[in-house]
């Protein structure tokens, strides 16, 4: 599993922290997220899908 | 779990585009039909009356998904067909061109249609702002250098004058309110939104109800104000709120009231479900029904609706989020979670309301209010304060189901 993002479409809604909070995080100055392993073990692929599905701004593209 | 071999989604923007994810994604294998009115693929509404109309985005970067991924979720597409009538006890939705679609299952995702004043809207150079082509059509307007007023300071209205006036046009934004948001977040944030827009040279009318507009040659020329006031205009937006995209359901048989009336599960009937800007459901944290026009909620009722349909009754789970909903203009990203009514006890937790002029930056103010009804936190907001924002959905979610 691969994990790309799209910080131009992110708007910091934090969805995908309270998702999946081992892969994502955001920046303290405007809430843009960070990737914090961006290819993270398969047991957390329901979580990450669950955060691409949930990001309001559909900024996070799963590869399997 | 019910049979299901066809189902029918009503509505092709966020929330029908998520439950036809969902359902593929949950293993739904059968004809899966979506019906839009625009002639578009699914796209995104919160960048219309920011980055789209600023000029930032080609217009294709607000679409949803790729061809290939609306491709690979097999959809029967009507696009560019509007719904017209819904038998419940047929299962069978009408469209405009005469054609009948049989169901097992339905999601109505319809959304919104913009309120119109009752004036007006037959002048060229006044919009509303819904959809993109809406969009598009007000942005090459803007493009002559116009006067521009935005009638009314919700959410939109306020993005709207944000982004009209970052495009250096003269911009006066108008409210019956004492403040922008006021009816969104309060007086209190409203008050320091309203600031924000004097510091950027936005005129602000508040207080004041439009009660007609000029014209010359079907052309608008002035907004008029009840205190007498002409604001001489070249383009206005009505921004004065939305009502539920409903007509068409009219003498189906379903509930109808501030939307799709629906149960705690999302379900408006056997078999027929709704979710996003249009559902009304009772909350179970809320203490009543509510109905969301937050794009968050759009895909998260979403998810819920297209699961429950598949699971069936027995099975269903009750909706009960968390809202959240956000706003960004002159660079200040305002974000909201729980509930903000404009009669609670504000204290801000976090940061400080002032603005923190030894940094050069007057603008740059950085804080999270707790929102208190009797006492009890009922929701909270972030000013430019995304990550600590988060840190207090938790006072929230004691009081709400996640």
């Amino acid at each position: 599993m691969k994990i790309l993002i799209d910080e131009g479409k992110c708007v910091g809604a934090g969805q995908c922290v309270l998702a999946a909070a081992d892969v994502f995080d955001q920046r303290d100055e405007d809430g843009i997220v960070i990737l914090l392993d961006a290819v993270p073990p398969h047991e957390l692929l329901p979580q990450v899908q669950d955060a691409a599905a949930r990001c309001p701004a559909l900024a996070i593209e799963v590869v399997e | 779990m019910p049979t299901l071999d066809h189902i029918v989604l009503v509505g092709a923007s966020a929330a029908g585009l998520t439950a036809a994810d969902a359902l593929r994604r949950e293993g739904f294998t059968g004809t899966l039909t979506m019906v839009g009115e625009e002639l578009r693929t699914p796209y995104d509404r919160p960048p219309l009356s920011k980055q789209v109309l600023a000029g930032d985005w080609e217009p294709h970067r607000s679409t949803l998904r790729q061809d290939t991924d609306i491709q690979r979720l097999r959809m029967n597409l009507r696009l560019g067909c509007r719904a017209t009538g819904l038998d419940t006890a047929e299962r069978v939705v009408t469209l405009a061109d005469g054609d009948r679609l049989g169901y097992d299952g339905l999601i109505i995702t319809t959304g919104l249609r913009p309120r119109r004043l009752p004036f007006g809207h037959e002048l060229a150079g006044v919009h509303v702002l819904r959809t993109l082509d809406e969009t598009l059509t007000l942005r090459a307007q803007l493009l002559a250098g116009p006067r521009v007023v935005v009638i009314g300071a919700g959410f939109l209205g306020s993005e709207i004058a944000a982004t009209t006036r970052g495009l250096g046009l003269d911009v006066t934004l108008v409210d019956v309110e004492p403040t922008p948001l006021a009816r969104q977040v309060g007086t209190w944030v409203g008050g320091l939104a309203g600031d924000m827009h004097r510091d950027h040279g936005v005129r602000l009318r508040m207080r004041r109800h439009v009660t007609g507009m000029t014209g010359d040659n079907g052309r608008v020329t002035a907004v008029v104000l009840d205190d007498g006031t002409r604001l001489p205009a070249d383009v206005v937006v009505v921004a004065i709120g939305s009502v539920p995209a409903t007509e068409w359901l009219a003498g189906s048989g379903l509930a109808l009231g501030d939307g799709v009336l629906c149960d705690v599960t999302c379900r408006a009937a056997p078999r027929v479900y709704a979710a996003g800007d249009v559902a009304n459901w009772p909350h179970p944290a809320a203490g009543g029904r509510v109905r969301l026009e937050q794009r968050t909620n759009a895909t998260q009722q979403a998810l819920t609706a297209a699961k429950n349909l598949l699971s069936g009754p027995a099975e269903a789970v009750p909706y009960a989020p968390v809202p959240f909903g956000w706003t960004d203009h002159y660079g200040t990203k305002i974000q909201t979670c729980g509930w903000c009514p404009s009669d609670a006890t504000i204290e801000v937790v976090d940061g400080d309301p002032q603005p923190r002029k030894a940094d050069g930056d007057p603008q740059a103010r950085k804080f999270v209010a707790l929102y208190k009804v009797d006492g009890r936190v009922v929701g909270a907001l972030g000013w430019n304060s995304a990550r600590a924002l988060r840190e207090y959905r938790s006072h929230l979610t004691e009081n709400s189901a996640a």
